[in-house]
C-alpha cells in the first residue's frame, strides 16, 4: 500500500449529506475483477451526462477541482454498500483524503486499506475548511498525519483524531494481512479453545 | 462480574487478540462470499501465495449479477462482464475448496437468504460477508456485518478481521404492532426516527414485545435495514423462535450437539443492568405502514403523509431534501397515496423470503395488477422458490400478472438484467432508494410486501389497510 505522511493539495467542496457508495460508484461499474481503473467513473451519474459528456457545474469538472487530492463532505459520506471499489475509485482518481462531520462505518474502515484518509471534524470546522475548498485552486490545504493537523489556505491549523493503529499502517503503508499473520499463534490457539467449547461451529 | 449486553458476549467469545491500544482480533466463524466483492480477495491471496485458512467455514454463492429469467443457465444471458464475475467465483470457489451453490443448485439465491435456510447462520456466532446487508444475520443474536474487499482477504487468510468494538445501541420496540403493520414498517420507521447516520459507531440491540413477536423472517428483515440506519450491525437475542427457526436445517447441529449448542445459545442475552450507550424506544401501536419519499432510507414517511417541503428540514439536509424531491418528480404537498407508479418490485434479502410471499398473495389472490403495470417477484432463494411453488402461491402471481422468477437480487441493485429505466418509478420490498439504485434516474419507493402487492392492484402507493 501506498504510503501517507503529508498530503499538499487542493480540496473539493461536495457540502452534499449522505452522499452514498451508489453516487460514488454507480454499481454498473463493479464488475471488473480488478481493483483498478474505477477512478474514470468516479462519481460517474453526477459527472457525466449520459452520452458520456460532462456536466459543467458538477465539482470536479470544474477547472479549478479536476486536480482534487482532498474531498470536504457533508455528513454521513460513504453510506451504503460495502463495495471496497468506493474508495478505490476514490483513491484512483487521485483522491488522498476526505474531510467530513461523519462516516459510514464500511466505507471508513475501506479508506484506510486503500491509502486514503477519512477525517471526522466537528461541524464547524468541517464548516470552515467547505468554506475554504470553496475558493478553488487557490485552496491548497495541507493534511499532516504525523501531526495530526489539516492546515487551511489562511493559516488555520486544525487538529484531528486518528486510530494510532490505522495512522501506523497508513504512514508505514503496511499490509493488514502480513500483521495478522505475525500473529497466527494466537489465532490457532483460539481456534482450538472456541473449537473444544463450541464444536458444533 | 459486571452486566454484559448481548453484544460484550458475542464479543468477548471472539477476541483471538488484543494489543495494548484495544485494537482487537476477531475470529470469524462464518464467511459468506459472493461474486461481485471477491474476485479481487482471491487473486490477492494468489498473488501472495496464500490459502483459505478456514475453507469449511466460507460459503460461496453467486447472486448479484445473476439473471432471474429462464434458461438463465446460458451464458448469452448475461454480459461479458457479468459472466467473467460469475465464473471467477465458480473457479475461485473450486480452487480454493470451499462450500459452493452455483447457479444451477436448487439451493443458490440470495448470500443472505440461503446463510440462514442452510443453517450456516447460528446464534452466538460471528458472521461476515463483503456486502452490507449481512446484518441480516443479526436476528439470529449472531454478529453479523458487511466488509470491504481487502477485509473478505484478511478473512479468507487469517479466518479474522482487525476491529475496535463498537459502542452499544438499544432500540426497544414496546407492545404490539397494528393491523397492516410488518417488520419492514419497523425496520423503516426506525431509521426515519435515528436517520441514517443515527447508528453510526454502534452495534444495535433490537428488543421489545414487538420484535419478540415477529418470526425469525420478520426479524431477518429488521435486521437487514441496520446497516441502513449506519449501525455496524443489528442483533435480536434468541429464543424459542430462533431455536425452532434453526433445528434441523442441513449444517445446524444434530441430535446431541444440538442439545450442548443450545446450552450455550440460551446464555446470549443482555444480562439485567448492562450498560447501553444510546436508547431509542419506540411504541409498537405508533408505527404505521410507511413508505420512503426521498432517495435516502430515512426519508420514511407513514403512508397518510404528504411529500415534505425542503424547508421543513435543517442544516444539509435542506439541499439534499431538495434534491431528492427533484430526483423522484414529487411536489411538496403531495398526497403519498397520490403518487403512480409503473414498476413493482418484491424480493431482495430484506423482502425475499417466502412468509413474505404468503403476504403478497394474501392481498392479490384473485385480483389483477393495473394494467400496463410491471411487476415481478424475485424468490431470495431456489428453495424459496419451489415451496411458493409448492404451496400455489406462484399460482396466485401468474394468474394476478406478476412475473415469478427464479432466485437472486434482482432489480434491489440492478447490476444483472432487472433494472429500472429512466424515469420509471417502483414501489420496492428491497432496502435502498439511493439516486440510481435500480437503474439510471429511476425513483424507489420502499415498502412492505404486503404496500408492494396493494401497490401493484392499484397503481398508486396505498394504505394496506384500506384493503384488509
Amino acid at each position: 500500500m501506498e504510503k501517507f505522511e503529508t498530503l499538499s493539495g487542493i480540496a473539493a467542496p461536495m457540502p452534499l449529506v449522505n452522499i452514498d457508495t451508489d453516487m460514488i460508484i454507480p454499481k454498473v461499474f463493479l464488475k471488473s475483477i480488478k481493483r483498478t481503473g474505477f477512478g474514470a467513473n468516479l462519481f460517474d451519474e453526477m459527472r457525466f451526462n449520459r452520452d458520456g459528456t460532462e456536466i459543467a457545474d458538477f465539482v470536479l469538472n470544474k477547472p479549478q477541482y479536476r486536480e482534487a487530492q482532498i474531498l470536504v463532505a457533508g455528513d454521513n459520506f460513504g453510506c451504503g454498500s460495502s463495495r471496497e471499489h468506493a474508495p478505490w475509485a476514490i483513491a484512483d482518481f487521485g483522491i488522498k483524503c476526505v474531510i467530513s462531520t461523519s462516516f459510514a462505518d464500511i466505507f471508513f474502515n475501506n479508506c484506510f486499506k486503500n491509502g486514503i484518509l477519512p477525517i471526522v471534524l466537528p461541524q464547524e470546522q468541517v464548516d470552515l475548511l467547505m468554506k475554504d475548498a470553496e475558493k478553488g485552486a487557490n485552496a491548497r490545504m495541507t493534511v499532516d498525519l504525523e501531526a495530526q493537523e489539516i492546515t487551511s489556505s489562511d493559516g488555520d491549523v486544525i487538529p484531528f483524531e486518528v486510530d494510532a493503529f490505522k495512522k501506523q499502517c497508513l504512514i508505514n503503508g503496511l499490509d493488514d494481512i502480513g500483521l495478522t499473520m505475525e500473529k497466527v499463534t494466537s489465532i490457532d490457539a483460539f481456534e482450538a479453545k472456541a473449537g473444544a467449547a463450541r464444536p458444533w461451529v | 462480574m459486571s452486566p454484559k449486553t448481548l453484544y460484550d458476549k458475542i464479543w468477548d467469545a471472539h477476541v483471538a487478540h488484543e494489543a495494548d491500544d484495544g485494537t482487537c482480533l476477531l475470529y470469524i466463524d462464518r464467511h459468506l462470499v459472493h461474486e461481485v466483492t471477491s474476485p479481487q480477495a482471491f487473486e490477492g491471496l494468489r498473488m501472495a501465495g496464500r490459502k483459505v485458512r478456514a475453507p469449511e467455514k466460507t460459503i460461496a454463492v453467486p447472486d448479484h449479477n445473476v439473471p432471474t429469467t429462464a434458461g438463465r443457465d446460458d451464458p448469452s444471458q448475461m454480459t461479458e462482464e457479468s459472466r467473467i464475475q460469475v465464473e471467477a467465483l465458480d473457479k475461485n470457489a473450486r480452487e480454493f475448496g470451499v462450500h459452493y451453490y452455483p447457479v444451477s443448485d436448487v439451493r443458490q439465491g440470495i448470500v443472505h437468504i440461503v446463510g440462514p435456510e442452510q443453517g450456516w447462520t447460528l446464534p452466538g456466532m460471528t458472521v461476515v460477508c463483503g456486502d452490507s446487508h449481512t446484518a441480516t444475520h443479526g436476528a439470529f443474536g449472531a454478529l453479523a456485518h458487511g466488509i470491504g474487499t481487502s477485509e473478505v482477504e484478511h478473512v479468507l487468510a487469517t479466518q479474522t478481521l482487525i476491529q475496535k468494538k463498537s459502542k452499544n445501541m438499544k432500540v426497544e420496540i414496546t407492545g404490539k404492532l397494528m393491523p397492516g403493520v410488518t417488520a419492514k414498517d419497523i425496520t423503516l420507521a426506525v431509521i426515519g426516527e435515528t436517520g441514517t447516520a443515527g447508528g453510526t459507531g454502534y452495534v444495535i440491540e433490537y428488543c421489545g414485545e414487538a420484535i419478540r413477536d415477529l418470526s425469525m423472517e420478520g426479524r431477518m428483515t429488521v435486521c437487514n435495514m441496520a446497516i441502513e440506519g449506519g449501525a455496524r450491525a443489528g442483533l435480536i437475542a434468541p429464543d424459542e423462535t430462533t431455536f425452532n427457526y434453526v433445528k434441523g436445517r442441513p449444517h445446524a447441529p444434530k441430535a446431541g450437539a444440538f442439545e450442548q449448542a443450545l446450552e450455550y445459545w440460551k446464555t446470549l442475552f443482555t444480562d439485567e443492568g448492562a450498560h447501553f450507550d444510546k436508547v431509542v424506544t419506540l411504541k409498537g401501536e405508533d408505527i404505521q405502514p410507511v413508505v420512503t419519499w426521498g432517495t435516502s432510507p430515512e426519508d420514511v414517511l407513514p403512508i397518510t403523509g404528504v411529500v415534505p417541503h425542503p424547508e421543513d428540514f435543517e442544516g444539509g439536509k435542506v439541499d439534499a431534501a431538495r434534491r431528492s424531491i427533484d430526483y423522484m418528480g414529487l411536489t411538496p404537498g403531495q398526497k403519498l397515496t397520490d403518487i403512480e407508479i409503473d414498476t413493482v418490485f418484491i424480493g431482495s434479502c430484506t423482502n425475499g423470503r417466502i412468509e413474505d410471499f404468503r403476504a403478497v398473495a394474501d392481498v392479490v389472490k384473485g385480483k389483477k395488477i393495473k394494467d400496463g403495470m410491471r411487476a415481478m417477484i424475485v424468490p431470495g432463494s431456489g428453495l424459496v422458490r419451489a415451496q411458493a411453488e409448492e404451496e400455489g402461491l406462484a399460482d396466485i402471481f401468474r394468474e394476478a400478472g406478476f412475473e415469478w422468477r427464479l432466485a437472486g437480487c434482482s432489480m434491489c441493485l440492478a447490476m444483472n438484467p432487472d433494472q429500472l429505466s429512466e424515469g420509471e418509478r417502483c414501489a420496492a420490498t428491497s432496502n435502498r432508494n439511493f439516486e440510481g439504485r435500480q437503474g439510471y434516474k429511476g425513483r424507489t419507493h420502499l415498502v412492505s410486501p404486503a404496500m408492494a402487492a396493494a401497490a401493484a392492484l392499484t397503481g398508486k402507493l396505498t394504505d394496506i389497510r384500506e384493503m384488509m
